[in-house]
């Protein structure tokens, strides 16, 4: 059973792999009907599927490709031109092979799907007397196969002798001058010959039809001339790369293993300059710093490596479109022609996977309602076919995905009334709005611009679709337009999902990561600068006005610092939109690994994942797309001074016990001798041995001191940044601190001013002054005083 | 001297027939500390127990969701056990612990109060949780009795979902 199972597995695998190739193949064989060598490709892709399914005992696959086999079998052999009606029904057995291999997939059988009709049109096909559907295209078809036909059955046998005979000849001679031609052009003649030849052949073919004499050699010689072609891939085969089959799930978990290495590297990278700012000039420096830049040097180039493992060309997406054109202008009655470039350009495989449907929208929309119907395209002086160019481009970190087509172009006037019509914005925003702005109207839910909802588009969901597809994938989509001229849509996306370059702002107390793609510019501003209107808060930069959003609104973030008079503007563009993210502090530019935050957590609005920082924590990364929105909804409270009502809570004191003093100093004596004097006051009293202590313990909250005493010269963090660290919390900000140090000069005391310290105490001191002093500022009630 | 050989090969098989039958029977659990109550969680679902570190505040989400935080690369959600519980919060102390519980793919980390022991209960002593409180929607998977001790079985898997 196993064994089936992997026997299964491999067939899949394999038959996908040939069906995705064969829809393009079939479409370029219409155009050159005979070109043999894609006919013969053709023929072995359903040759190969039949073999196999019969093997696994897949009958109705078995039978579908058996038919379509026959057919092909007769088109290579030069006994059945393949005609459009005819490929219909090639494209048709096609698709129900690619439902079938699906099934197959999904159910381990083949069955659900009828395909005796096909069958049945496929055998139509390949007994010569083509379909019923569209008779103009039989009579060539059906005249040339029958004639070709009788014409040998009609032979007798010294005349079918004669015509071997003379066939023979043929090849001998066309051997002869093959052999000529390869050594005079090469190794190319492989190449060369299939082109050539049947290109002179197909003049003769509608030429000849009337006189079957000519005719006859025709099916036949191909078959002669398929031996050199046969030995083509053979030769092929033997300069194709080397290539192994892995399994995704092994790519992803080593991309995974990479990421971390990135995290450990920046880890590495801080901790590097951590030491080389404290054991400056020290020898071993060097060397460490060469270790460091080495190990983050290999990283980087392992990354890209195990990155380019997961690139696929985006051909492998492109490569339905040209079938999906055909279906199309079909459909349409419009003549459309398509002009891939760039197919070999790569990105990584998830990226792949997501963009092909938001191309599919583009170019349906693009064959709906860009490309007029000939008559309308003649009469505006265009040539009658329409042409869509796809191509695809890197440039710098990003794949530019172009698609441009000369059709009519988008009307301004005409999207901005339609707009205000259904009420998507209002007349005062449409005048308001640039062409760019207007063209990416088309993206918003519900709009068209079709007057009828036809099968193809004008439902108003694709293009809405197309932008939030992108979006997701964290590209943005620029539009350009020229009304008769043609619409030209570029989606610019990232290379890769996991690994980003990210902004990195702090709020309060708190970072957050903005994906740097996403970031326009940063301005410094101060509190003045900013406006009021309608409720919300705006700037100007430079010509515009732009608006604000505080980015502690949009995440809930506690006001616990009090914010200073300069803030950060952190310009956040996203296709045409822009906002404004005001956040207290940049912190610096970062390469992060994108992390999910899981099951539990996920659709948070406005966080797109969380990534680790160089010191282990966790920093949520923003989601812009859903910024933007949520931004729209908030209002700004975040300038409003909210400060001094939050300030302190002053409770009623009903005894001495109630009074809280913080005693900071580094020497355990000295804070003896400030608890012994002030114990007689009764009240409560808190110890810390240093800055960074007692600042911790304010942050926990558990006490409501009224007053501190602060030692200057302490380890890890000295009394003056403690004070003016604790200044910067609402709550604290009128506590009275009180300096107790042995530093007499008036510098000192200058800079106790300055950040912050009321009182100012000199070593030595009376125990009287001190509790003097500390009952003075705590407003201490004398009724306490036993 | 057969008679005796017999009797000794029946003793041991015996014996081990009764130490299977007790291995089977006996759930092997977790218990540990919410506010007054004990409770207890299977010693399997456990991925680790961990001394609390700091972590990440995540927005719109409900209080007794902490945030994320690192284990080892992994980003993890951090619930607070007291305020789902509906307790009042607590500051963290010397106890204080992180489970890190694992059902399937989910992982989460608890914060509990403090860890009491692992326990080897008899299936037969734990009983189905009171009717008034046991529906689907119950947290609780049973109540297990051991000497003047009742312990709350909790579902891992209802913990490790996310009900908001």
């Amino acid at each position: 059973m196993d064994e089936f199972q992997e026997i299964l597995q491999d067939f899949l695998v394999e038959s996908f792999e040939l069906v995705e190739q064969l829809d393009s193949d079939l479409v370029e064989l219409e155009n050159t009907p005979e070109d043999l060598e894609l006919l013969n490709g053709i023929f072995r892709v359903a040759h190969t599927v039949k073999g196999a399914s019969s093997f696994l005992n897949f009958d109705v696959l078995t039978h579908l490709t058996h038919h379509m086999e026959d057919v092909l079998n007769k088109a290579r052999h030069g006994d059945l031109i393949i005609t459009s009606d005819v490929m219909d029904v090639i494209l048709e057995s096609v698709d129900l092979m690619k439902a079938l291999l699906v099934i197959i997939r999904d159910t381990s059988a083949d069955t659900g799907v009828d395909v005796a009709e096909c069958v049945k049109k496929l055998d139509i096909c390949s007994s010569g007397k083509a379909s019923i559907e569209s008779p103009v295209v039989v009579e060539v078809v059906v005249e040339e196969s029958s004639e070709d036909d009788t014409d040998y059955d009609s032979m007798n046998a010294d005349e079918l002798e004669a015509e071997i005979e003379r066939l023979l000849q043929e090849r001998q001679e066309e051997d002869k001058a093959k052999r000529k031609a390869k050594i005079a052009a090469g190794e190319k003649v492989v190449s060369i010959e299939p082109d050539d030849e049947p290109t002179v052949e197909t003049k003769n073919i509608p030429e000849a039809v009337p006189t079957p004499v000519v005719v006859t050699p025709t099916p036949v010689a191909p078959k002669v001339k398929s031996a050199p072609q046969a030995a083509a891939p053979a030769k092929k085969a033997a300069t194709v790369e080397q290539t192994i089959r892995v399994d995704v799930k092994r790519l992803d978990h080593l991309m995974n293993l990479i990421g971390e290495l990135v995290l450990a590297k920046n880890r590495l990278i801080k901790i590097n300059d951590d030491v080389e700012e404290r054991y400056e000039g020290e020898e071993f420096l060097e060397e460490l710093n060469q270790v460091v830049s080495i190990v983050s040097l290999v990283t980087t180039d392992l990354q890209i490596a195990v990155m380019k493992t997961r690139m696929l060309p985006i051909g492998k997406v492109f490569n339905k479109f040209p079938r999906m054109i055909r279906d199309l202008t079909r459909e349409l009655n419009k003549k459309i022609e398509l002009d891939i470039s760039g197919e070999e350009t790569e990105l990584d495989k998830s990226i792949v996977e997501e963009v092909g449907d938001p191309l599919v929208h583009i170019i349906r929309n693009s064959c709906d309602h860009g490309i007029e119907i000939p008559e309308i395209r003649i009469a505006a002086g265009k040539s009658e076919t329409g042409t869509i160019r796809l191509k695809a481009y890197n440039e710098g970190n990003q794949i530019v995905i172009q698609i441009d087509d000369d059709g009519k172009g988008l009307d301004v006037d005409m999207l901005k009334a339609k707009s205000t019509e259904n009420g998507t914005i209002t007349e005062k925003e449409a005048d308001q709005m640039s062409d760019k702005e207007a063209f990416s109207l088309i993206f918003r839910p519900g709009f068209s611009t079709a007057t009828a909802v036809t099968n193809v588009s004008g439902r108003g969901v694709g293009m809405d679709v197309v932008k939030t597809n992108i979006e997701k994938l964290n590209g943005i989509i620029d539009i350009d337009s020229e009304l008769g001229v043609g619409t030209s849509m570029k989606l610019k996306i990232p290379l890769t999902l996991a690994i980003i370059q990210a902004l990195l702002v702090g709020v309060q107390e708190e970072y957050y990561a903005i994906p740097l793609a996403s970031v326009l510019e940063t301005v410094r501003i101060s509190k003045n600068e900013i406006y009021t209107v309608e409720g919300r808060s705006v700037m100007r930069l430079r010509d515009d006005v732009l608006s604000l959003v505080h980015i502690g609104d949009i995440f809930e973030v506690e006001r616990i610092l009090d914010s200073s008079e300069h803030a950060y503007v952190v310009v956040l563009g996203l296709g045409t939109q822009k906002l404004g993210l005001i956040v207290d502090t940049l912190v610096g530019q970062e390469e992060i690994v994108i992390k999910s935050l899981g099951e539990y957590l996920k659709g948070i609005e406005g966080v797109a994942g969380a990534t680790i920082r160089g010191d282990g924590g966790v920093t949520l990364i923003v989601d812009v797309v859903a910024l933007m929105d949520i931004a729209k909804s908030v209002k700004a409270s975040a300038l409003v001074e909210s400060s001094s009502s939050a300030a302190q809570i002053t409770h009623e004191k009903t005894k001495a016990s109630d009074y809280t003093v913080m005693i900071v100093d580094d020497s355990k004596t000295d804070r003896m001798i400030m608890r012994k004097a002030m114990e007689p006051l009764g009240v409560s009293l808190v110890e810390a041995a240093d800055g960074q202590e007692a600042l911790s313990i304010l942050k926990q909250g558990d006490y409501n001191f009224d007053a501190m005493l602060i030692d200057i010269e302490m380890p890890r963090m000295d009394g003056y940044t403690l004070a003016s660290e604790i200044k910067k919390y609402n709550r604290y900000k009128n506590m009275p601190l009180i300096a107790v140090t042995s530093r007499t000069g008036k510098s000192d005391r200058m800079r106790g001013v300055e950040s912050g310290m009321v009182e100012y105490i000199t070593k030595p001191y009376s125990s009287d002054y001190l509790a003097s002093v500390v009952q003075r500022n705590i407003n201490f009630k004398s009724e306490f005083l036993s | 001297m057969s008679d005796k050989l017999k009797q000794i090969i029946n003793q041991q098989s015996d014996q081990q027939g009764v130490t299977i039958d007790q291995s089977d029977d006996i759930v092997q659990l977790v218990g540990f500390i919410i506010g007054e109550e004990e409770y207890a969680v299977p010693i399997l679902s456990i991925q680790e127990i961990i001394k609390p570190f700091s972590w990440t505040r995540v927005p719109q989400v409900p209080k007794y969701v902490l945030g994320v935080f690192n284990l080892r690369g992994s980003v993890i959600p951090l619930i607070d056990l007291r305020q789902k519980f509906g307790l009042a919060k607590q500051k963290h102390n010397e106890e204080t612990r992180f489970f890190v519980m694992r059902d399937g793919d989910d992982v989460a980390g608890f914060v509990i109060d403090r860890l009491t022991m692992a326990i080897r209960i008899k299936k037969s002593d734990i009983g189905a949780p009171p009717d008034t409180i046991s529906s689907d929607d119950s947290m609780i998977d049973g109540v297990g009795k051991q000497e003047d001790r009742i312990i709350t079985i909790l579902k891992v898997d209802r913990l490790l979902e996310r009900d908001f």
